[in-house]
């Protein structure tokens, strides 16, 4: 039993370390889409502040919103090994009632806390949706200053 | 501003606005009229608005709402009949198993045809274009009379016996309700983006105050737009008249000074354009490029979009303008093309060469205040003020809005200035 006390407390695993959680937000897109911009940009101040929150503890990685599905193409490999004949497909890998719009990289002692950075988030978004919590494998941070895209996508209004 | 308690009436009521085209759109396909769809839509919302705050909300609002719309529907009709009511939608908390069957077969993979053809009927080839978009405004939008009274600068009454005297007219004729075959639905796609298009270019020609209100018209337009798209996710035509709308409107902020007059686009602060709305007006354009096959919403988006790269005014890719109002001239020919193009030839090749192009263009357009605005501000530019000065008032005098009007005043004001400096 004690054993399964051990197993079943949640918490800081000493030999692994703190791991990188990505936490991907869905939701409706015609419903934030439906969102006026002083609505959105309550929001993002509201999501703002956690992401602070996170920053000045030494956790956050990148953070992402994207554009709407209806922006995206999906590249749809036809057989093994052929990249080149792919077929690209207007439109998100799937047709979903929720879509993916956005995506937060954190740093988390263990599953709880990675669930209650995403509870955080959930708090400061007032619409409805939901938050998937992946461990992340491999994570190349990138050089933001030296990609100019990059530099406009921070700066971009949002 | 927004209150977290609001929030949930917020979220109902956003759910309810993105629910209403696809859920009105399955409710007449069930009962084949207008106004019971509608009804029986309306009788939905109201129960979602008591059932949802104290259930929590459904997982698919649309399928709640279609659902307890056809129930409430055929309950008012079985009352009459005094049979057994159907169960109350308190109890109906999700939409599992049977009902979610049922609701498959009601919207399944029908509802892009349903939404289309609820768009096409309000084309009603009958109805002149402002009661077009007054009708789709109302049974798609589901925008209150008052709200589109406003839109449109009338009174409400009036608003009201136009909406339904369309709608009388579009419940008289013969809608086809089987799928329509490939020809039928690329000829309702056509028809409905047109319309989108006007209701665009309702909010958009708007000027000065009347921006507050009228200016809606531009979301909504683009809502209607991406709902579409997102149906007909492979039309590059689509995807062309989303980025239209989308690289239009994300100049809005720049368009009108403090006082309400028309800032030219040469001149507007472009820190003011909303980037978002050009990043996606853009990937769109990305998207609809690589199908090879580009229609004149994708080729005016083009425009739109070298206007939206150029960081400044002097900035702009004149010649690609140039290129492109020659492929929009060749697509949809029109003396207007020709004109805005002769705009692009005048910054290329300079005001006589533009001036030339747009002479042959006169009779066409004798009754176009942008023709002679144009031509007056070419003149100018040539020196030749007393004709540019008669140019100019004769724009004034066909102005059709105040904005218009103030738009020629602008380029006159200038003409006055470097006049008396002279």
């Amino acid at each position: 039993m004690s054993d399964c006390d051990a197993v079943a407390r949640p918490g800081f695993d000493e030999v692994r370390g703190p791991m990188l959680y990505a936490i991907l937000c869905y939701n409706r897109e015609d419903v934030v889409g439906a969102w006026t911009p002083a609505e959105d940009a309550v929001v993002m101040a509201r999501l703002g502040a956690v992401e602070q929150g996170l920053a000045l503890a030494g956790r956050l990685g990148p953070v992402a919103r994207l554009l709407p599905t209806t922006a995206a193409v999906t590249l749809r490999k036809t057989r093994p090994n052929g990249g080149r004949e792919a077929m690209v497909i207007d439109g998100p890998f799937a047709e979903t009632k929720e879509q993916l719009l956005g995506f937060y990289v954190v740093e988390c002692e263990g599953l709880e806390a990675a669930i209650e950075v995403a509870r955080a988030l959930a708090a400061a978004n007032p619409d409805r949706g939901a938050y998937e919590i992946r461990p992340v494998d491999v994570f190349r941070p990138g050089e933001p200053p030296g990609v100019p895209s990059l530099r406009r996508a921070m700066g971009a209004d949002a | 501003m927004t209150q977290i308690a609001d929030m949930d009436a917020a979220w109902i009521d956003a759910a309810l606005t993105s629910a209403r085209p696809r859920a009105v759109a399955a409710l007449l396909r069930y009962f084949r009229d207008l106004d019971t769809a509608e009804e029986a839509y309306q009788d939905a919302c109201l129960r979602a608005l008591k059932a949802w705050p104290k259930n929590g909300p459904p997982r698919d609002p649309t399928a709640w709402l279609i659902l307890v719309g056809r129930n409430a529907a055929l309950d008012g009709v079985r009352r009459q009949s005094k049979s057994a009511p159907l169960p109350p939608e308190e109890l109906i908390s999700d939409l599992e198993d049977a009902e979610a069957a049922l609701v498959d077969r009601l919207d399944g993979e029908h509802y892009r045809d349903d939404v289309l053809r609820l768009l096409f009927i309000c084309c009603h080839p009958d109805l002149p274009a402002t009661q077009q978009i007054a009708v789709a405004l109302r049974i798609v939008s589901g925008l209150s009379v008052r709200q589109i009274a406003r839109a449109f600068l009338v009174g409400e009454s009036a608003m009201e016996q136009r909406i339904t005297r369309a709608k009388a007219k579009i419940g008289a004729a013969d809608v086809p309700f089987g799928a329509p075959d490939l020809e039928e639905r690329a000829q309702r796609l056509n028809a409905v983006a047109a319309m989108v298009y006007l209701i665009f270019n309702e909010g958009y020609s708007a000027g000065g105050q009347e921006v507050l209100t009228r200016g809606a018209l531009c979301d909504e337009a683009i809502r209607l737009a991406r709902l579409l798209l997102r149906l007909f996710q492979g039309e590059p035509e689509i995807m062309g008249l989303t980025a239209l709308l989308l690289l239009q409107h994300a100049r809005a902020a720049g368009r009108f000074d403090a006082e309400g007059a028309v800032v030219l686009l040469e001149d507007q602060d472009r820190s003011l354009w909303n980037g978002r709305m050009i990043a996606e007006g853009l990937a769109l354009i990305d998207k609809a490029v690589r199908h090879r096959r580009p229609g004149p919403y994708l080729v005016q988006a083009a425009i739109a979009a070298e206007h939206a790269r150029a960081a400044r005014a002097e900035d702009t890719n004149w010649a690609r303008i140039d290129l492109l109002y020659g492929d929009l001239e060749q697509l949809a020919p029109s003396p207007v093309v020709s004109l805005n193009r002769a705009v692009a030839v005048s910054k290329t090749a300079g005001p006589e060469a533009a001036l030339a192009m747009i002479e042959p263009l006169a009779a066409k357009l004798s009754g176009y205040f942008y023709f002679f605005g144009l031509k007056g501000g070419l003149l100018f530019q040539l020196g030749r003020r007393e004709e540019a000065r008669a140019a100019f008032d004769q724009a004034i005098a066909l102005a059709n809005t105040p904005a218009e009007a103030a738009h020629i005043r602008l380029h006159l004001d200038r003409l006055m200035k470097d006049g008396a400096g002279a």
